[in-house]
């Protein structure tokens, strides 16, 4: 009784990522002013992000004074909620080292299909709704996860198959048609559109779901087993850990998520076609990357790649606010993930050679 | 001694095994008695690590009972041997480098609060408490990755503690370690004998065994073929069941008188990972380059073939010097490389013989750009036949073929540049004893037609046996070179500890 009552004590939040000194077997570490200053970043690229994406709204805001208003924040905020709540799924599956491509194709048949179910019933509730968008979100998950675990085919092929097959499907069922805002009520469209306390209600679903895997991920149990996953999975497996199941429930999650976003899809634009959220996969995968989730797994938080789909978000903003011709637009962003993943790749190298060079001169 | 009347705590009985064509444990059994430590001993692919995978739960046995406390059963999966008390220590640590020490240690049985989270304090104090008892300077947060090797080891062994197992099994766990370090683990484990575990113990230093050990079993060709008490048995015995037939015969060592220098080393250096590397190789010598598990040997013959950059110093071949960092270049100079790992770097294991052996020399092979496929054929069959490769066709994929055979294949591919030098990594690890003594035989060959061979091996009866001369790295560096005639176990041993050097050096 009494150590029940006692147990929910605070938990350190930050207490597994508080920066160590590598130590080594054989000697103290002494010498080591510059070089913590490389363990810093590398072990916080969140606070770089924050730093770059900082800069860049200052930036910008000092060579266009129509920048920075309330309008450009409600847009961003808008844009990046639903695109945020994908690299979530996005996190959970890379770092499993694995990748889901299929997800535009699962928002945009959740989009449709949820549309259709309100043209069918007008008096939908829109929990159900939303219930019936996450499930159809979780039959895809199931279809990607059945691929990759029982099938033994890699993510990037399985997932690839399904983002044509699942478009494919909405392709023949649409068949030319289109959903329209007219036929959905009005309180679904308040899901996206509605202010609480002049916060957006899409905003704060979208922090909701983040805050809540991004919790999971931390202090569960199978949101570590994610994590080991990637990082080692023959070890995984030998530390007892059902590898495939995690697997497969990783790729549920990130359809779930998927559905979710196609339901609040409909909510945010109304009008819901055949080629709905088409492409933005990669979107995805490229928030998460820019937000330091590692494509080799293992490595990455659900906050880094909201933060990454943020930069991304704002950078698409500013090119439009400074009249940078759309058509460079991609190419801006192509550099941007290249440099993302450049900078994070000649950190760990400089990281490494630097315990490398520490532990020579140990033995010297 | 245990009276008969209690089961033993873990029984194998007459174990098979086979993964496609090879077999890799044909009867193989084992008893396990609490408070002891036992000996699992043979070569390298003997067939032990896999015995030790069956224990785990890795693999499962095709034949053959296993029995716990007496009772018959089946570990399905790695999660069911560690629920009946099995904790395993591999030789090569199973960690996540993205995780810190505590998570590595917990994971899949992480403390949990009333609502289902991971309690991190409770976690890592008991972590914290476990790395003091056994006293190294590690934090429980700290991340694995860019521990060394014998840290990683304490992990590991961290692990096996933490899981209160009562069959505690490691399969060379002292191959990296340091003597403090192994001195170390020997009182853990002594303590956990005391305590009641059972421990089955893997290592190739016999006197080990002796200092260690209470009971013996020895493998050999994937059978278990002698059971003893360790005090009824000494080093010579043990080494005769082990190998299984007369040594002179097995080791063909001939004397070749050296000619010239083939291959000289200059002060090669990389920065952490070896320094001042000098040394020559001469026609018709075979040099050993001898040490323990990361002393850096692997990673010299990657440097001097061009695969990993070097920080400094030069490599001459045939007295030329070698431009480094580019391996076609050290192909062209007269130097081959066979791998350590034949599958993942010494073979596309899923192209035919043919098309493997071909691969070293497709330019000289190719006419107007085009390679015939008989020729390739021809190529294979040649070198197949000179290296007794048995396979039923020159097509069949180099995967199906045994570890012998496939090592053949990889011989042959790099003999047809005909090479100045050869260095060979591991020469027979992963193959059969017959298979081992027709690539000695081979090494034999080509070095008395006038070949250099720089041998790197970590089995010291492979090194006594056919090296001209030892050289023995520790942490990166040279710390002897050792004629024939002087070279022994002790003494090779010493080097590669680097006790020969500064004996107190690491004793703190």
């Amino acid at each position: 009784m009494n150590s029940i009552v006692h147990m929910p004590k605070a938990i350190p939040i930050n207490s597994p990522t508080v920066p160590v000194e590598m130590t080594g077997l054989t000697q103290p570490a002494s010498k080591t002013e510059p070089s913590r200053w490389f363990l810093f970043l590398g072990r916080h690229r969140e606070s770089t992000l924050i730093a770059v994406l900082l800069a860049l709204i200052a930036g910008t805001a000092l060579a266009s004074p129509h920048f920075l208003n309330l309008q450009n924040l409600r847009d961003v905020l808008l844009n990046v909620a639903i695109i945020s709540m994908l690299t979530a799924g996005m996190t959970v599956v890379m770092l499993m080292r694995h990748i889901d491509l299929s997800i535009s194709s699962t928002v945009g048949i959740t989009a449709y299909a949820v549309g259709s179910l309100f043209v069918a019933i007008p008096g939908l509730p829109v929990p159900v709704a939303v219930l019936a968008g996450v499930l159809i979100g979780c039959a895809a998950g199931c279809i990607n996860g059945a691929l990759v675990t029982f099938g033994r085919v890699p993510s990037l092929v399985a997932t690839l198959s399904t983002l044509y097959i699942f478009r494919g499907i909405d392709y023949a069922w649409v068949h030319g048609g289109q959903i329209n805002a007219t036929s959905l009520p009005d309180s679904f469209a308040l899901l996206a559109n509605g202010d609480v306390l002049g916060v957006p209600v899409l905003v704060l679903i979208a922090l909701a779901v983040l805050t809540v895997i991004g919790y999971y991920l931390k202090h569960y149990r199978g949101g570590r087993e994610f994590y080991a996953i990637g990082s080692n999975p023959e070890a995984a497996n030998l530390a007892g850990i059902r590898v495939s199941r995690r697997v497969f429930k990783g790729f549920v999650l990130s359809g779930a998520l998927a559905g979710l976003a196609g339901v609040l899809w409909l909510a945010r634009f109304g009008t819901v076609d055949a080629s709905t959220a088409k492409g933005i996969e990669l979107q995805v995968v490229a928030a998460a990357v820019v937000g330091s989730v590692a494509i080799t797994g293992g490595v990455g938080n659900v906050w880094g790649a909201t933060l990454g789909a943020l930069l991304l978000g704002v950078i698409n903003l500013s090119l439009v606010v400074l009249k940078v011709s759309p058509f460079w637009q991609l190419a801006i962003q192509g550099a941007l993930i290249v440099l993302a993943i450049a900078t994070d790749t000649l950190l760990s190298r400089a990281i490494a050679r630097w315990t490398m060079k520490k532990r020579d001169h140990g033995e010297a | 001694m245990t009276t008969p009347a209690t089961p033993p705590r873990l029984e194998l009985r007459h174990a098979s095994k086979r993964f496609g064509e090879v077999r890799a444990l044909i009867d193989a059994s084992l008893t396990l008695r609490r408070g002891e430590v036992h000996a699992l001993l043979g070569e390298n692919g003997a067939g032990k690590s896999t015995l030790v995978k069956i224990l785990a739960g890795v693999h499962q046995p095709d034949g053959g009972e296993l029995l716990v406390d007496g009772q018959p059963c089946r570990f399905a999966r790695p999660s069911a041997a560690i629920a009946a008390g099995i904790a395993v220590i591999y030789q090569e640590p199973t960690l996540f480098p993205d995780l810190s020490i505590a998570e590595n240690i917990y994971m899949g049985r992480q403390p949990l609060d009333r609502i289902g989270r991971i309690r991190y304090d409770v976690m890592e104090q008991a972590v914290e408490e476990m790395l003091v008892s056994l006293g190294v300077q590690l934090k429980a947060a700290q991340l694995v990755r860019g521990l060394s090797i014998a840290d990683q080891q304490v992990v590991e062994i961290a692990k096996a503690l933490s899981l209160n197992a009562n069959v505690l099994i490691m399969d060379e766990p002292t191959a990296a370690l340091s003597k403090p370090e192994v001195e170390r683990l020997f009182a853990i484990a002594e303590r956990l004998r005391d305590a009641g575990v059972a421990i089955l113990f893997i290592t190739h230093r016999l006197e080990e065994v002796f200092r260690l050990t209470q009971r013996i079993t020895i493998m050999r060709d994937g059978a278990a073929v002698h059971f003893a008490a360790t005090s009824e048995m000494d080093h010579d015995s043990i080494v005769a069941k082990m190998v299984g037939r007369d040594l002179a015969t097995y080791y063909p060592k001939v004397d070749v008188v050296p000619g010239e220098v083939a291959l000289s080393v200059n002060k090669l250096t990389r920065r952490g990972v070896f320094k001042n590397i000098s040394f020559d190789v001469r026609r018709g010598e075979i040099v050993a380059l001898a040490g323990l598990v990361g002393a850096g040997r692997s990673e010299v013959a990657r440097a001097i073939f061009g695969i990993d950059p070097v920080d400094g110093g030069e490599v001459l071949v045939q007295g030329k010097r070698l431009q480094l960092g580019k391996p076609a270049l050290a192909v062209n100079a007269g130097l081959a490389l066979v791998p350590e790992d034949r599958r993942q770097q010494g073979l596309a294991l899923d192209l035919p013989i043919a098309r493997n052996a071909s691969l070293t020399v497709l330019a000289r092979l190719g006419r107007h750009g085009l390679i015939s496929a008989n020729t390739e054929r021809q190529l294979a069959a040649h070198w197949g036949g000179k290296l007794k490769l048995k396979a039923h066709t020159m097509d069949v994929a180099a995967g199906t073929l045994s570890g012998g055979n496939q090592q053949k294949v990889v011989l042959g591919k790099w003999l047809a540049t005909n090479p100045h030098v050869l260095i060979i990594d591991e020469p027979t690890r992963g193959i059969d004893v017959g298979a081992k003594a027709e690539v000695y035989q081979t090494l034999t060959d080509l070095v008395q037609a006038g070949m250099a061979v720089l041998m790197i091996s970590s089995e010291l009866p492979e090194v006594l046996g056919m090296a001209d001369r030892v050289l023995v790295m520790c942490e990166g560096r040279i710390t002897a070179d050792i004629p024939r005639s002087e070279a022994n176990e002790e003494r090779i041993m010493a080097a590669a500890l680097g006790q020969a050097e500064q004996p107190l050096r690491r004793a703190a």
